[in-house]
């Protein structure tokens, strides 16, 4: 399982790259491989306001749908459209090409936004989940 | 000395393990509790698995099903008074697909009936069921000469299944597989290992099902693998069996086949063999109802909505509730949603004549329109 250093993350199974005032968002290689083929994903419309720990869209696999939260306060800036011609680049590429929308931070003063974990924090999480 | 027990109660046995499921662990397959027994779900993406299937070959470890026996003199009668098919019938070295019914016609699980020999009887039942079969069987068959016995842990199971099964597996036996016809099984050797070998399976392809002893199931899955690699075969979960089964059309215990339902529900009712002599379990309420108007009707959908219907979602007419969805699935090869589903006579017959304006799925709040097509979603090219 893959946990890449830079990125943050949420108890939900979601990562966040944080990149000035945008987050970008998406589910992580532990999520997708629990989740099996992903079929679709509903996302949030830009210009949507979504507020963390929030629901926002849907990850639909062929096993089951999950709820995406939102793992931050702010807006919608641009969703990913490859996902919607191949849902399947969630499981391929979780942290690169098969990102899923983009926020704009209402909050751009702190550094990271509040209750977003690190990557070792993540792996220690996954590892008890795993026991 | 004072010992307090620890908090086990209400806490489930460790699942079972088949003779395979090292070899699945090695494989890197996620695993899963089903039925009591840890399977893989899938090995890496179950669409491929099914792809696989359906283009070239899957291997499958079905160690999990059930195998019961039935012998002696009296084996078939006891069968026939048992089951609602007639195994008697059975010419050995055949097999025939039956199902086993409650007093009121309900259906304990859907069987694969082998007849190995005159007096010599294998049942292969649902993981979940074999110990309510295996009682149910051992009870009917009390007033004949035959006796019943749970042979699940001395058989490992390995369906090879798909168009290329039969090129894969015939360098490995000497038997002509030409010779081994549908639901017919032969004691064989396949990489030198005595096997029952049987052309059966639930994926709707051609294939195979090799019934072999626990200490020879690793060998052969490692032979098997060996010589389906050039053929594209590859390892396949439970996920890529029930997808496989859907579109084929077959339906899972538990999903379309209940104790609550009796065959006619499902559209089986060809299992039923009311005019076998003898009286069998379950008949005079099958007789009743193979008499009247079906109260539902098993039906498929197909859907364009990229949701999908999952079982337990509910079939709306027009904005009312005409049925429920009994299982669903994105369908690989038809690349569009498909379900089977229960819905009420009436509007089974208005759509078919009318067509299925009107017709959807709930699927969480959204009325997915839905239309109604025959069974099986596929049939193989034969």
């Amino acid at each position: 399982m893959t946990v890449p250093t830079e990125l943050y993350y949420t108890p939900e199974h979601e990562w966040v790259a944080l990149n000035g005032s945008i987050a970008s968002v998406g589910i992580t290689d532990h999520a997708q491989r629990a989740l099996g083929d992903v079929v679709f994903v509903s996302m949030p419309a830009v210009g949507a306001r979504v507020t963390a720990g929030e629901p926002c869209g849907e990850v639909e696999s062929t096993k089951s749908v999950s709820d995406v939260y939102s793992p931050v306060d702010g807006e919608v800036t641009e969703i990913n459209a490859e996902i919607d011609e191949d849902a399947g680049l969630v499981n391929s590429d979780p942290y690169g090409a098969g990102w899923l929308f983009k926020v704009k931070l209402d909050e751009t003063e702190g550094d990271v936004p509040p209750g977003l974990l690190s990557a070792t924090e993540y792996t220690a999480l996954t590892k008890e989940a795993d026991e | 000395m004072t010992d307090t027990a620890p908090a086990t109660a209400g806490s489930m046995p460790a699942p079972r393990r088949t003779p395979l499921t090292s070899m699945h662990e090695q494989l890197g397959a996620s695993l899963t509790d089903f039925a009591g027994w840890l399977m893989p779900l899938r090995y890496g993406s179950e669409t491929a698995e099914h792809n696989a299937v359906r283009t070239a070959a899957g291997l499958f470890d079905l160690s999990h099903m059930g195998e019961l026996s039935v012998t002696g003199p009296g084996a078939a009668a006891a069968l026939d008074y048992a089951l609602t098919g007639q195994p008697s019938a059975l010419q050995p070295g055949r097999a025939r697909y039956t199902m086993i019914s409650a007093d009121d016609g309900g259906v304990l699980d859907d069987l694969i009936v082998y007849r190995l020999a005159g007096e010599e009887f294998l049942v292969v039942a649902n993981a979940a069921n074999t110990a309510v079969v295996g009682a149910a069987l051992a009870e009917r068959a009390a007033a004949f000469d035959a006796e019943v016995a749970d042979r699940t842990d001395d058989y490992a199971l390995i369906a090879l299944q798909g168009p290329r099964a039969a090129a894969i597996l015939a360098p490995l036996t000497s038997t002509d597989l030409a010779g081994v016809k549908y639901y017919a099984s032969y004691p064989a050797q396949v990489a030198g290992r005595d096997v029952l070998l049987a052309r059966t399976g639930y994926t709707g392809e051609d294939g195979f099902e090799i019934f072999a002893a626990p200490r020879d199931a690793e060998h052969l899955w490692m032979e098997l693998s060996k010589a389906g690699a050039g053929d594209g075969l590859i390892p396949a979960g439970l996920a890529a069996r029930d997808t496989l089964r859907l579109e084929a059309g077959m339906p899972l215990y538990g999903n379309e086949l209940t104790s609550d339902m009796t065959p006619f529900d499902a559209g089986l009712g060809r299992v039923v063999k009311l005019d076998k002599p003898g009286g069998f379990v379950g008949r005079a309420a099958l007789a009743d109802r193979a008499g009247q108007p079906p109260q539902r009707q098993l039906v498929g959908l197909t859907l364009q909505s990229r949701r999908i219907p999952r079982h337990g979602y509910q079939v709306l007419w027009h904005g009312r509730p005409a049925g429920t969805v009994t299982s669903g699935a994105a369908s690989p090869t038809l690349g569009i949603r498909i379900a089977m589903a229960y819905i009420s006579p009436d509007v089974a017959q208005a759509t078919s004549a009318a067509g299925s304006a009107g017709l959807a799925v709930d699927i969480r709040g959204n009325a997915e329109p839905a239309r109604l097509v025959e069974l099986p979603f596929y049939r193989r090219r034969s």
